[in-house]
Protein backbone atom coordinates (compact mmCIF):
# COMPACT_ATOMS: atom_id res chain seq x y z
CA UNK A 1 0.00 0.00 0.00
CA UNK A 2 1.31 3.59 -0.59
CA UNK A 3 -0.03 4.78 2.61
CA UNK A 4 1.85 8.23 1.71
CA UNK A 5 0.20 8.53 -1.30
CA UNK A 6 -3.32 8.44 0.54
CA UNK A 7 -2.52 10.41 2.97
CA UNK A 8 -1.48 13.19 -0.03
CA UNK A 9 -4.50 12.58 -1.36
CA UNK A 10 -6.52 13.10 1.90
CA UNK A 11 -4.30 16.33 3.10
CA UNK A 12 -4.90 17.98 -0.18
CA UNK A 13 -8.25 17.44 -0.42
CA UNK A 14 -8.88 18.33 3.46
CA UNK A 15 -6.61 21.52 3.22
CA UNK A 16 -9.11 22.86 -0.39
CA UNK A 17 -11.74 22.28 2.59
CA UNK A 18 -10.10 24.44 5.32
CA UNK A 19 -9.38 27.02 2.79
CA UNK A 20 -13.05 27.51 2.84
CA UNK A 21 -13.84 26.88 6.48
CA UNK A 22 -16.20 29.38 7.46
CA UNK A 23 -18.77 28.98 4.60
CA UNK A 24 -18.31 25.55 5.54
CA UNK A 25 -19.38 26.06 8.98
CA UNK A 26 -21.93 28.38 8.68
CA UNK A 27 -24.42 27.11 5.84
CA UNK A 28 -25.29 24.09 7.60
CA UNK A 29 -25.54 26.21 10.66
CA UNK A 30 -27.67 28.28 8.97
CA UNK A 31 -29.74 26.10 6.92
CA UNK A 32 -30.08 23.71 10.09
CA UNK A 33 -31.48 26.99 12.11
CA UNK A 34 -34.24 27.79 9.05
CA UNK A 35 -35.52 24.05 9.07
CA UNK A 36 -36.05 24.45 12.74
CA UNK A 37 -37.57 27.96 12.61
CA UNK A 38 -39.91 26.24 9.55
CA UNK A 39 -40.43 22.71 10.48
CA UNK A 40 -39.91 22.72 14.21
CA UNK A 41 -42.06 26.01 15.60
CA UNK A 42 -43.95 27.37 12.55
CA UNK A 43 -45.13 23.86 11.85
CA UNK A 44 -44.00 21.65 14.37
CA UNK A 45 -46.12 23.81 16.95
CA UNK A 46 -49.66 22.29 14.96
CA UNK A 47 -47.88 18.56 15.29
CA UNK A 48 -47.59 17.64 18.65
CA UNK A 49 -45.59 14.65 18.88
CA UNK A 50 -44.39 11.62 16.55
CA UNK A 51 -44.73 8.26 18.00
CA UNK A 52 -44.07 10.03 21.31
CA UNK A 53 -41.37 12.10 20.74
CA UNK A 54 -41.64 16.32 19.82
CA UNK A 55 -42.13 17.00 15.98
CA UNK A 56 -38.99 19.31 16.60
CA UNK A 57 -36.68 16.41 17.61
CA UNK A 58 -38.26 13.75 15.49
CA UNK A 59 -37.28 15.73 12.18
CA UNK A 60 -32.98 16.34 13.47
CA UNK A 61 -31.95 12.87 12.25
CA UNK A 62 -33.90 13.12 9.15
CA UNK A 63 -31.83 16.58 8.51
CA UNK A 64 -28.67 15.36 9.69
CA UNK A 65 -28.90 12.48 6.84
CA UNK A 66 -30.10 15.43 4.26
CA UNK A 67 -27.34 17.41 4.89
CA UNK A 68 -24.63 14.47 5.46
CA UNK A 69 -25.90 12.27 2.45
CA UNK A 70 -25.58 16.32 0.00
CA UNK A 71 -22.54 16.99 1.59
CA UNK A 72 -20.78 13.54 1.24
CA UNK A 73 -22.15 13.55 -2.19
CA UNK A 74 -21.53 16.77 -3.63
CA UNK A 75 -17.99 17.09 -2.12
CA UNK A 76 -16.59 13.64 -3.50
CA UNK A 77 -18.25 14.27 -6.76
CA UNK A 78 -16.61 17.68 -7.01
CA UNK A 79 -13.11 16.40 -5.28
CA UNK A 80 -12.73 13.61 -8.29
CA UNK A 81 -14.29 15.96 -11.13
CA UNK A 82 -12.33 19.03 -10.44
CA UNK A 83 -8.86 17.53 -11.66
CA UNK A 84 -10.82 16.31 -14.77
CA UNK A 85 -11.80 18.69 -15.65
CA UNK A 86 -8.79 20.96 -15.35
CA UNK A 87 -6.39 18.23 -16.38
CA UNK A 88 -4.23 17.66 -13.50
CA UNK A 89 -6.07 14.34 -12.56
CA UNK A 90 -2.65 13.15 -15.22
CA UNK A 91 -0.92 13.26 -12.08
CA UNK A 92 -3.15 10.65 -10.35
CA UNK A 93 -2.73 8.73 -13.58
CA UNK A 94 0.49 8.32 -13.92
CA UNK A 95 1.07 7.99 -10.39
CA UNK A 96 2.20 4.60 -8.29
CA UNK A 97 -1.44 4.51 -6.61
CA UNK A 98 -3.75 1.78 -7.08
CA UNK A 99 -7.50 2.10 -7.61
CA UNK A 100 -7.86 1.48 -3.57
CA UNK A 101 -5.48 4.09 -2.49
CA UNK A 102 -7.24 6.95 -4.86
CA UNK A 103 -10.37 5.85 -3.63
CA UNK A 104 -9.01 5.88 0.09
CA UNK A 105 -8.07 9.15 -0.41
CA UNK A 106 -10.48 11.07 -1.72
CA UNK A 107 -13.42 9.25 -0.36
CA UNK A 108 -11.85 9.40 3.19
CA UNK A 109 -12.07 13.25 2.59
CA UNK A 110 -15.03 13.53 1.25
CA UNK A 111 -16.71 11.74 4.53
CA UNK A 112 -14.66 13.61 6.55
CA UNK A 113 -16.41 16.75 5.59
CA UNK A 114 -19.64 15.55 5.68
CA UNK A 115 -19.08 13.86 9.21
CA UNK A 116 -17.70 17.47 10.34
CA UNK A 117 -21.12 19.05 8.61
CA UNK A 118 -22.99 16.60 10.33
CA UNK A 119 -21.57 16.57 14.00
CA UNK A 120 -21.99 20.75 13.46
CA UNK A 121 -25.64 20.19 12.61
CA UNK A 122 -26.61 17.68 15.78
CA UNK A 123 -24.65 20.61 17.78
CA UNK A 124 -27.19 23.14 16.08
CA UNK A 125 -30.35 21.30 16.61
CA UNK A 126 -29.28 20.66 20.64
CA UNK A 127 -29.29 24.31 21.01
CA UNK A 128 -33.19 24.17 19.88
CA UNK A 129 -34.50 20.90 20.92
CA UNK A 130 -33.97 18.25 23.45
CA UNK A 131 -31.86 15.30 22.12
CA UNK A 132 -31.31 12.07 23.59
CA UNK A 133 -29.09 9.75 21.95
CA UNK A 134 -30.30 6.11 23.11
CA UNK A 135 -27.77 4.33 21.01
CA UNK A 136 -24.93 6.68 20.43
CA UNK A 137 -23.02 3.80 18.78
CA UNK A 138 -25.30 3.11 16.78
CA UNK A 139 -25.75 6.39 16.01
CA UNK A 140 -21.99 7.10 15.22
CA UNK A 141 -22.01 3.84 12.90
CA UNK A 142 -24.68 4.66 11.00
CA UNK A 143 -22.73 8.32 10.39
CA UNK A 144 -19.72 6.93 9.72
CA UNK A 145 -21.52 4.03 6.89
CA UNK A 146 -23.71 7.09 5.31
CA UNK A 147 -20.89 9.50 4.96
CA UNK A 148 -18.73 6.58 3.70
CA UNK A 149 -21.46 5.64 1.20
CA UNK A 150 -22.94 8.32 -0.55
CA UNK A 151 -19.12 9.88 -0.69
CA UNK A 152 -18.50 6.78 -2.90
CA UNK A 153 -21.37 7.15 -4.62
CA UNK A 154 -20.25 11.12 -5.68
CA UNK A 155 -16.76 9.86 -6.49
CA UNK A 156 -18.67 7.64 -9.03
CA UNK A 157 -20.81 10.61 -9.77
CA UNK A 158 -17.49 13.23 -10.15
CA UNK A 159 -15.90 9.91 -12.72
CA UNK A 160 -19.06 9.93 -15.26
CA UNK A 161 -20.00 13.66 -15.29
CA UNK A 162 -18.88 15.26 -18.13
CA UNK A 163 -19.82 18.38 -17.50
CA UNK A 164 -20.70 20.58 -14.21
CA UNK A 165 -24.56 20.88 -15.21
CA UNK A 166 -24.76 16.90 -15.10
CA UNK A 167 -22.56 16.87 -11.65
CA UNK A 168 -25.44 18.74 -10.16
CA UNK A 169 -28.27 16.72 -12.08
CA UNK A 170 -28.12 13.56 -10.29
CA UNK A 171 -28.26 15.44 -6.58
CA UNK A 172 -30.89 17.41 -7.25
CA UNK A 173 -33.16 15.30 -9.56
CA UNK A 174 -32.33 12.08 -7.83
CA UNK A 175 -30.99 12.46 -4.62
CA UNK A 176 -32.77 15.28 -2.94
CA UNK A 177 -36.10 14.07 -3.45
CA UNK A 178 -35.25 10.52 -2.42
CA UNK A 179 -34.26 11.78 1.05
CA UNK A 180 -37.01 14.49 0.99
CA UNK A 181 -39.50 11.41 0.35
CA UNK A 182 -37.18 9.24 2.18
CA UNK A 183 -38.81 10.24 5.78
CA UNK A 184 -37.00 13.13 7.06
CA UNK A 185 -39.89 15.16 8.02
CA UNK A 186 -41.77 12.52 8.89
CA UNK A 187 -42.70 8.94 9.75
CA UNK A 188 -43.90 6.13 7.06
CA UNK A 189 -46.50 5.13 9.03
CA UNK A 190 -48.43 8.55 8.65
CA UNK A 191 -48.49 7.77 5.03
CA UNK A 192 -51.84 6.00 2.97
CA UNK A 193 -50.77 2.19 3.11
CA UNK A 194 -49.84 2.37 -0.96
CA UNK A 195 -47.73 4.97 -0.41
CA UNK A 196 -45.81 3.08 2.71
CA UNK A 197 -45.58 -0.10 0.31
CA UNK A 198 -44.04 2.53 -2.64
CA UNK A 199 -41.74 4.35 -0.28
CA UNK A 200 -39.97 1.41 1.01
CA UNK A 201 -38.47 1.11 -2.15
CA UNK A 202 -36.72 4.46 -1.33
CA UNK A 203 -33.26 3.51 -0.24
CA UNK A 204 -32.80 6.36 1.97
CA UNK A 205 -36.27 5.00 3.73
CA UNK A 206 -33.58 2.71 5.40
CA UNK A 207 -30.76 4.91 6.28
CA UNK A 208 -33.23 7.48 7.72
CA UNK A 209 -35.12 4.95 9.96
CA UNK A 210 -32.16 3.15 11.23
CA UNK A 211 -30.45 6.23 12.10
CA UNK A 212 -33.64 7.95 14.38
CA UNK A 213 -33.74 4.54 15.83
CA UNK A 214 -30.32 4.95 17.53
CA UNK A 215 -31.77 7.83 18.57
CA UNK A 216 -35.23 7.02 19.80
CA UNK A 217 -35.51 3.41 19.78
CA UNK A 218 -38.31 4.00 17.28
CA UNK A 219 -37.97 3.26 13.44
CA UNK A 220 -40.06 2.37 10.03
CA UNK A 221 -38.33 -0.41 9.32
CA UNK A 222 -36.56 -3.25 11.46
CA UNK A 223 -32.99 -2.14 12.55
CA UNK A 224 -31.07 -4.98 10.65
CA UNK A 225 -32.32 -4.47 7.56
CA UNK A 226 -31.22 -0.54 8.28
CA UNK A 227 -27.71 -1.97 8.73
CA UNK A 228 -28.26 -4.71 5.71
CA UNK A 229 -29.12 -1.99 3.07
CA UNK A 230 -26.71 0.43 3.71
CA UNK A 231 -23.81 -2.06 3.89
CA UNK A 232 -25.66 -3.46 0.32
CA UNK A 233 -24.95 -0.08 -0.78
CA UNK A 234 -21.92 0.47 0.27
CA UNK A 235 -20.50 -2.87 -1.06
CA UNK A 236 -22.33 -2.08 -4.54
CA UNK A 237 -20.80 1.27 -5.36
CA UNK A 238 -17.22 -0.32 -4.07
CA UNK A 239 -17.91 -3.02 -6.83
CA UNK A 240 -18.76 -0.12 -9.35
CA UNK A 241 -15.64 2.12 -8.55
CA UNK A 242 -13.33 -1.25 -8.68
CA UNK A 243 -14.84 -1.79 -12.48
CA UNK A 244 -14.55 1.98 -13.06
CA UNK A 245 -10.80 1.31 -12.27
CA UNK A 246 -9.93 -1.81 -13.77
CA UNK A 247 -11.70 -0.51 -17.16
CA UNK A 248 -10.51 3.13 -17.12
CA UNK A 249 -14.12 4.03 -17.93
CA UNK A 250 -14.26 7.65 -18.36
CA UNK A 251 -10.54 8.11 -16.77
CA UNK A 252 -7.85 6.27 -18.69
CA UNK A 253 -8.84 5.83 -22.21
CA UNK B 1 24.41 1.82 -22.84
CA UNK B 2 21.37 -0.09 -20.77
CA UNK B 3 18.18 0.64 -21.89
CA UNK B 4 16.21 3.29 -19.49
CA UNK B 5 12.58 2.20 -21.30
CA UNK B 6 11.99 -0.42 -23.38
CA UNK B 7 9.32 -0.14 -26.22
CA UNK B 8 8.20 -3.25 -28.38
CA UNK B 9 5.18 -3.71 -30.79
CA UNK B 10 3.31 -1.08 -28.77
CA UNK B 11 0.15 -0.62 -30.32
CA UNK B 12 -2.86 1.95 -29.06
CA UNK B 13 -6.42 1.59 -30.72
CA UNK B 14 -8.66 4.50 -28.84
CA UNK B 15 -12.50 3.34 -28.89
CA UNK B 16 -13.37 5.15 -31.77
CA UNK B 17 -11.29 2.67 -33.76
CA UNK B 18 -8.76 4.84 -34.11
CA UNK B 19 -5.21 3.11 -34.24
CA UNK B 20 -3.02 6.42 -32.97
CA UNK B 21 0.21 3.52 -33.02
CA UNK B 22 0.82 0.74 -34.96
CA UNK B 23 3.47 -1.06 -33.54
CA UNK B 24 5.85 0.70 -31.96
CA UNK B 25 9.73 -0.31 -31.25
CA UNK B 26 11.83 2.15 -29.04
CA UNK B 27 14.83 1.87 -26.89
CA UNK B 28 15.90 4.88 -24.63
CA UNK B 29 19.23 4.66 -23.25
CA UNK B 30 20.09 5.77 -19.33
CA UNK B 31 21.13 9.00 -19.44
CA UNK B 32 20.34 10.49 -22.61
CA UNK B 33 18.53 12.94 -23.67
CA UNK B 34 16.10 11.73 -27.18
CA UNK B 35 13.97 14.07 -28.80
CA UNK B 36 10.53 12.56 -30.46
CA UNK B 37 9.56 14.41 -33.61
CA UNK B 38 6.44 14.59 -35.17
CA UNK B 39 3.96 16.63 -36.79
CA UNK B 40 0.35 17.06 -35.04
CA UNK B 41 -1.00 13.90 -34.20
CA UNK B 42 2.24 11.72 -35.29
CA UNK B 43 1.61 9.86 -31.59
CA UNK B 44 4.04 11.60 -29.97
CA UNK B 45 1.34 12.13 -26.52
CA UNK B 46 -0.57 8.63 -27.21
CA UNK B 47 3.16 7.06 -26.71
CA UNK B 48 4.11 9.14 -23.67
CA UNK B 49 0.73 8.28 -22.42
CA UNK B 50 0.89 4.45 -22.87
CA UNK B 51 4.39 4.30 -21.22
CA UNK B 52 3.49 6.78 -18.12
CA UNK B 53 0.26 5.23 -17.31
CA UNK B 54 -2.27 7.66 -18.77
CA UNK B 55 -3.79 5.60 -21.29
CA UNK B 56 -3.67 1.54 -21.82
CA UNK B 57 -1.39 0.41 -24.40
CA UNK B 58 -3.73 -2.14 -26.88
CA UNK B 59 -0.64 -4.37 -27.64
CA UNK B 60 2.51 -4.86 -27.23
CA UNK B 61 5.26 -4.87 -24.27
CA UNK B 62 6.46 -1.35 -21.98
CA UNK B 63 9.35 -1.47 -20.09
CA UNK B 64 10.94 1.21 -17.64
CA UNK B 65 13.62 0.21 -15.46
CA UNK B 66 13.41 -3.37 -16.03
CA UNK B 67 9.37 -2.90 -15.31
CA UNK B 68 6.68 -3.77 -17.00
CA UNK B 69 4.56 -0.48 -17.03
CA UNK B 70 0.66 -2.52 -16.67
CA UNK B 71 2.24 -5.51 -14.62
CA UNK B 72 4.32 -3.73 -12.03
CA UNK B 73 2.59 -0.29 -12.49
CA UNK B 74 4.05 0.91 -9.06
CA UNK B 75 7.66 0.28 -9.90
CA UNK B 76 7.55 1.71 -13.37
CA UNK B 77 5.88 4.63 -12.16
CA UNK B 78 7.77 5.38 -9.79
CA UNK B 79 11.03 6.21 -11.80
CA UNK B 80 8.52 8.21 -14.26
CA UNK B 81 8.16 11.96 -13.67
CA UNK B 82 5.79 13.62 -16.12
CA UNK B 83 5.21 17.03 -17.65
CA UNK B 84 2.06 17.68 -19.68
CA UNK B 85 1.62 19.21 -22.96
CA UNK B 86 -1.58 21.44 -21.11
CA UNK B 87 -0.62 23.56 -18.35
CA UNK B 88 -2.49 21.88 -15.99
CA UNK B 89 -2.41 23.11 -12.56
CA UNK B 90 -5.15 23.51 -9.36
CA UNK B 91 -4.91 27.67 -9.30
CA UNK B 92 -5.80 28.24 -5.90
CA UNK B 93 -3.48 26.30 -4.20
CA UNK B 94 -0.10 27.19 -3.16
CA UNK B 95 2.99 26.75 -5.09
CA UNK B 96 5.11 24.81 -2.47
CA UNK B 97 2.25 22.60 -1.66
CA UNK B 98 1.15 21.22 -4.92
CA UNK B 99 4.89 20.37 -5.18
CA UNK B 100 4.80 18.86 -1.61
CA UNK B 101 1.71 16.90 -2.72
CA UNK B 102 3.41 15.47 -6.00
CA UNK B 103 6.34 14.32 -3.68
CA UNK B 104 3.70 12.38 -1.64
CA UNK B 105 1.16 11.06 -4.40
CA UNK B 106 4.30 9.17 -5.79
CA UNK B 107 4.90 7.41 -1.61
CA UNK B 108 8.02 9.50 -0.71
CA UNK B 109 8.22 11.56 2.64
CA UNK B 110 8.29 14.80 3.04
CA UNK B 111 11.78 16.50 1.86
CA UNK B 112 11.58 19.86 2.84
CA UNK B 113 15.71 20.34 1.63
CA UNK B 114 14.95 18.38 -1.18
CA UNK B 115 12.13 20.89 -2.34
CA UNK B 116 13.95 24.01 -1.28
CA UNK B 117 16.83 22.96 -3.34
CA UNK B 118 14.76 22.08 -6.61
CA UNK B 119 12.30 24.70 -5.93
CA UNK B 120 15.58 27.50 -5.91
CA UNK B 121 16.88 25.70 -9.03
CA UNK B 122 13.78 26.51 -11.07
CA UNK B 123 13.99 30.27 -9.72
CA UNK B 124 10.36 29.05 -8.10
CA UNK B 125 11.62 29.61 -4.46
CA UNK B 126 11.09 33.20 -4.36
CA UNK B 127 6.98 32.60 -5.61
CA UNK B 128 6.63 29.54 -3.20
CA UNK B 129 3.83 30.90 -1.12
CA UNK B 130 1.89 32.05 -4.15
CA UNK B 131 -1.35 30.65 -5.37
CA UNK B 132 -0.73 29.05 -8.93
CA UNK B 133 -3.35 31.52 -10.48
CA UNK B 134 -0.44 34.46 -9.93
CA UNK B 135 2.07 33.23 -11.66
CA UNK B 136 2.85 34.03 -15.24
CA UNK B 137 3.15 31.47 -18.31
CA UNK B 138 6.20 30.52 -18.07
CA UNK B 139 6.45 29.89 -14.08
CA UNK B 140 3.84 27.62 -14.37
CA UNK B 141 5.73 25.76 -16.68
CA UNK B 142 8.08 25.30 -14.20
CA UNK B 143 5.94 24.17 -11.52
CA UNK B 144 4.58 21.09 -13.57
CA UNK B 145 8.72 20.43 -14.18
CA UNK B 146 9.02 20.73 -10.28
CA UNK B 147 5.91 18.59 -9.78
CA UNK B 148 7.58 15.96 -11.84
CA UNK B 149 11.32 16.14 -10.56
CA UNK B 150 10.13 16.18 -6.83
CA UNK B 151 9.79 12.38 -6.14
CA UNK B 152 13.32 12.42 -8.11
CA UNK B 153 12.50 10.34 -10.96
CA UNK B 154 15.05 8.14 -12.95
CA UNK B 155 13.67 9.53 -16.18
CA UNK B 156 11.14 11.91 -17.52
CA UNK B 157 8.82 12.82 -20.32
CA UNK B 158 8.46 16.26 -21.38
CA UNK B 159 5.78 16.97 -23.86
CA UNK B 160 6.12 19.34 -25.89
CA UNK B 161 7.43 21.52 -22.93
CA UNK B 162 8.40 24.97 -25.25
CA UNK B 163 5.12 24.94 -27.03
CA UNK B 164 3.80 28.22 -28.04
CA UNK B 165 6.48 29.40 -25.11
CA UNK B 166 8.81 32.97 -26.44
CA UNK B 167 11.95 32.50 -27.42
CA UNK B 168 13.55 33.16 -24.06
CA UNK B 169 11.45 31.12 -21.97
CA UNK B 170 12.83 28.55 -24.45
CA UNK B 171 15.92 28.96 -23.76
CA UNK B 172 15.45 28.50 -20.18
CA UNK B 173 14.07 25.38 -20.94
CA UNK B 174 17.05 24.11 -22.60
CA UNK B 175 18.67 24.68 -19.74
CA UNK B 176 16.91 23.36 -17.52
CA UNK B 177 17.30 20.10 -19.21
CA UNK B 178 20.80 19.86 -19.80
CA UNK B 179 21.24 20.57 -16.31
CA UNK B 180 19.40 17.41 -15.79
CA UNK B 181 21.10 15.56 -17.60
CA UNK B 182 23.92 16.30 -16.05
CA UNK B 183 22.72 15.18 -13.08
CA UNK B 184 21.75 12.08 -14.40
CA UNK B 185 18.28 11.64 -15.58
CA UNK B 186 17.11 10.56 -18.97
CA UNK B 187 15.29 12.79 -20.53
CA UNK B 188 12.18 12.04 -23.55
CA UNK B 189 11.14 15.36 -24.85
CA UNK B 190 8.17 15.09 -27.70
CA UNK B 191 8.61 18.64 -29.87
CA UNK B 192 7.73 19.42 -33.21
CA UNK B 193 10.31 22.36 -33.46
CA UNK B 194 12.72 20.83 -34.83
CA UNK B 195 15.39 23.30 -33.83
CA UNK B 196 14.84 22.58 -30.47
CA UNK B 197 15.51 18.59 -31.47
CA UNK B 198 18.78 19.82 -33.20
CA UNK B 199 20.14 21.88 -30.33
CA UNK B 200 19.69 19.31 -27.32
CA UNK B 201 19.08 15.78 -28.06
CA UNK B 202 21.96 13.61 -28.30
CA UNK B 203 19.26 11.08 -30.51
CA UNK B 204 16.53 12.03 -32.57
CA UNK B 205 13.38 9.79 -32.96
CA UNK B 206 11.10 10.87 -35.93
CA UNK B 207 7.31 9.19 -35.16
CA UNK B 208 4.26 9.93 -37.84
CA UNK B 209 1.08 8.59 -38.35
CA UNK B 210 1.68 5.40 -35.34
CA UNK B 211 5.25 4.79 -36.41
CA UNK B 212 8.34 5.27 -35.22
CA UNK B 213 10.28 6.35 -39.33
CA UNK B 214 13.39 6.38 -37.94
CA UNK B 215 15.89 6.79 -34.27
CA UNK B 216 19.46 7.64 -34.89
CA UNK B 217 22.21 9.95 -33.07
CA UNK B 218 21.46 13.55 -33.74
CA UNK B 219 25.02 14.29 -35.16
CA UNK B 220 25.14 11.25 -37.59
CA UNK B 221 21.54 12.09 -39.11
CA UNK B 222 22.93 15.31 -39.59
CA UNK B 223 25.62 13.71 -41.34
CA UNK B 224 24.16 11.00 -42.97
CA UNK B 225 21.51 12.90 -44.53
CA UNK B 226 23.34 16.07 -44.81
CA UNK B 227 22.76 17.53 -47.58
CA UNK B 228 24.34 20.68 -49.44
CA UNK B 229 23.47 23.34 -51.65
CA UNK B 230 26.85 25.16 -53.59
CA UNK B 231 25.43 28.27 -55.19
CA UNK B 232 28.33 29.92 -57.48
CA UNK B 233 27.10 33.77 -58.24
CA UNK B 234 28.32 34.61 -61.66
CA UNK B 235 29.77 37.97 -62.82
CA UNK B 236 27.73 38.26 -65.74
CA UNK B 237 24.38 35.94 -66.81
CA UNK B 238 25.02 32.84 -69.39
CA UNK B 239 21.97 31.45 -71.52
CA UNK B 240 23.19 27.59 -71.61
CA UNK B 241 25.25 25.71 -69.22
CA UNK B 242 29.04 25.70 -71.29
CA UNK B 243 30.34 22.70 -72.55
CA UNK B 244 32.61 20.98 -70.32
CA UNK B 245 29.85 21.53 -67.05
CA UNK B 246 27.28 19.11 -68.56
CA UNK B 247 26.52 15.87 -66.75
CA UNK B 248 26.99 16.90 -62.92
CA UNK B 249 23.39 17.68 -62.21
CA UNK B 250 24.00 21.66 -62.43
CA UNK B 251 20.99 24.12 -62.67
CA UNK B 252 20.95 27.50 -63.83
CA UNK B 253 19.01 30.34 -61.60
CA UNK B 254 17.82 33.78 -61.11
CA UNK B 255 18.31 33.63 -64.96
CA UNK B 256 21.43 32.65 -65.64
CA UNK B 257 23.38 34.07 -62.57
CA UNK B 258 23.84 31.65 -60.29
CA UNK B 259 24.28 27.95 -61.06
CA UNK B 260 23.33 26.22 -58.44
CA UNK B 261 25.45 22.51 -57.42
CA UNK B 262 23.96 20.12 -54.76
CA UNK B 263 25.91 17.39 -53.21
CA UNK B 264 26.70 15.39 -50.41
CA UNK B 265 28.71 16.47 -47.75
CA UNK B 266 29.63 13.17 -46.27
CA UNK B 267 30.65 11.76 -49.34
CA UNK B 268 34.07 11.03 -49.84
CA UNK B 269 34.49 13.42 -53.19
CA UNK B 270 32.17 16.67 -53.05
CA UNK B 271 33.25 17.57 -56.37
CA UNK B 272 33.65 20.94 -55.71
CA UNK B 273 37.53 21.54 -56.51
CA UNK B 274 36.57 19.97 -60.36
CA UNK B 275 33.81 22.35 -60.62
CA UNK B 276 35.95 25.46 -59.77
CA UNK B 277 38.27 24.68 -62.21
CA UNK B 278 36.06 23.49 -64.90
CA UNK B 279 34.24 26.83 -64.31
CA UNK B 280 37.53 28.51 -64.75
CA UNK B 281 38.51 26.54 -67.81
CA UNK B 282 35.22 27.59 -69.36
CA UNK B 283 36.17 31.17 -68.86
CA UNK B 284 33.08 31.71 -66.36
CA UNK B 285 34.06 34.54 -63.73
CA UNK B 286 32.84 34.21 -60.24
CA UNK B 287 31.31 36.64 -58.42
CA UNK B 288 30.25 35.06 -54.52
CA UNK B 289 29.88 31.27 -53.22
CA UNK B 290 27.50 30.32 -50.52
CA UNK B 291 26.46 26.88 -49.43
CA UNK B 292 24.01 25.65 -47.36
CA UNK B 293 23.46 22.73 -45.59
CA UNK B 294 20.01 21.20 -45.04
CA UNK B 295 18.35 21.42 -41.76
CA UNK B 296 16.83 18.55 -39.98
CA UNK B 297 13.77 20.40 -40.60
CA UNK B 298 14.27 19.45 -44.41
CA UNK B 299 15.12 15.72 -43.57
CA UNK B 300 12.04 15.54 -41.72
CA UNK B 301 10.13 16.93 -44.29
CA UNK B 302 11.46 14.65 -46.88
CA UNK B 303 11.17 11.41 -44.49
CA UNK B 304 7.45 12.11 -43.52
CA UNK B 305 7.03 12.61 -47.80
CA UNK B 306 8.88 9.43 -48.44
CA UNK B 307 6.47 7.54 -46.06
CA UNK B 308 3.24 9.08 -47.15
CA UNK B 309 4.55 8.19 -50.76
CA UNK B 310 5.23 4.50 -49.41
CA UNK B 311 1.85 4.58 -48.26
Amino acid sequence: MNWLGIWAIYRYEMTRFFRTLLQSFISPVISTSLYFVVFGAAIGSRIEQVEGVSYGAFIVPGLVMLSVVMQAVSNASFGIYFPKFIGTIYELLSAPVNFLEVVTGYVGAAATKALFIGVVILGTASLFVDLTIQHPLAMVAFLLLTCTSFALLGFILGIWAKNFEQLQLVPMLIITPLIFLGGSFYSISMLPPAWQTITLFNPVVYLISGFRWAFFGMSDVPVGLSLLAIAGFTALCIGIVWWIFRTGWRIRP
Amino acid sequence: MTAMVEVSGARKVYDGGFEALKGVDLEIRKGEILALLGPNGAGKTTLISVICGLAMPSGGTIRVGGHDVVADFREARSLIGLVPQEVSLEPFEKVINTVRFSRGLFGKRRDDALIEDLLRRLSLWDKRDEPIRALSGGMKRRVLIAKALSHEPAVLFLDEPTAGVDVELRRDMWEIVEDLRRRGTTIILTTHYIEEAEAIADRIGVINGGEILLVEETDSLMARMGHKTLRVELDSPVDTLPPGLEGRGLTLEEGGRVIVYEYDSAAERSGIARLMADMTQAGLVVRDIETRKDSLEDIFVGLVKKQETAA
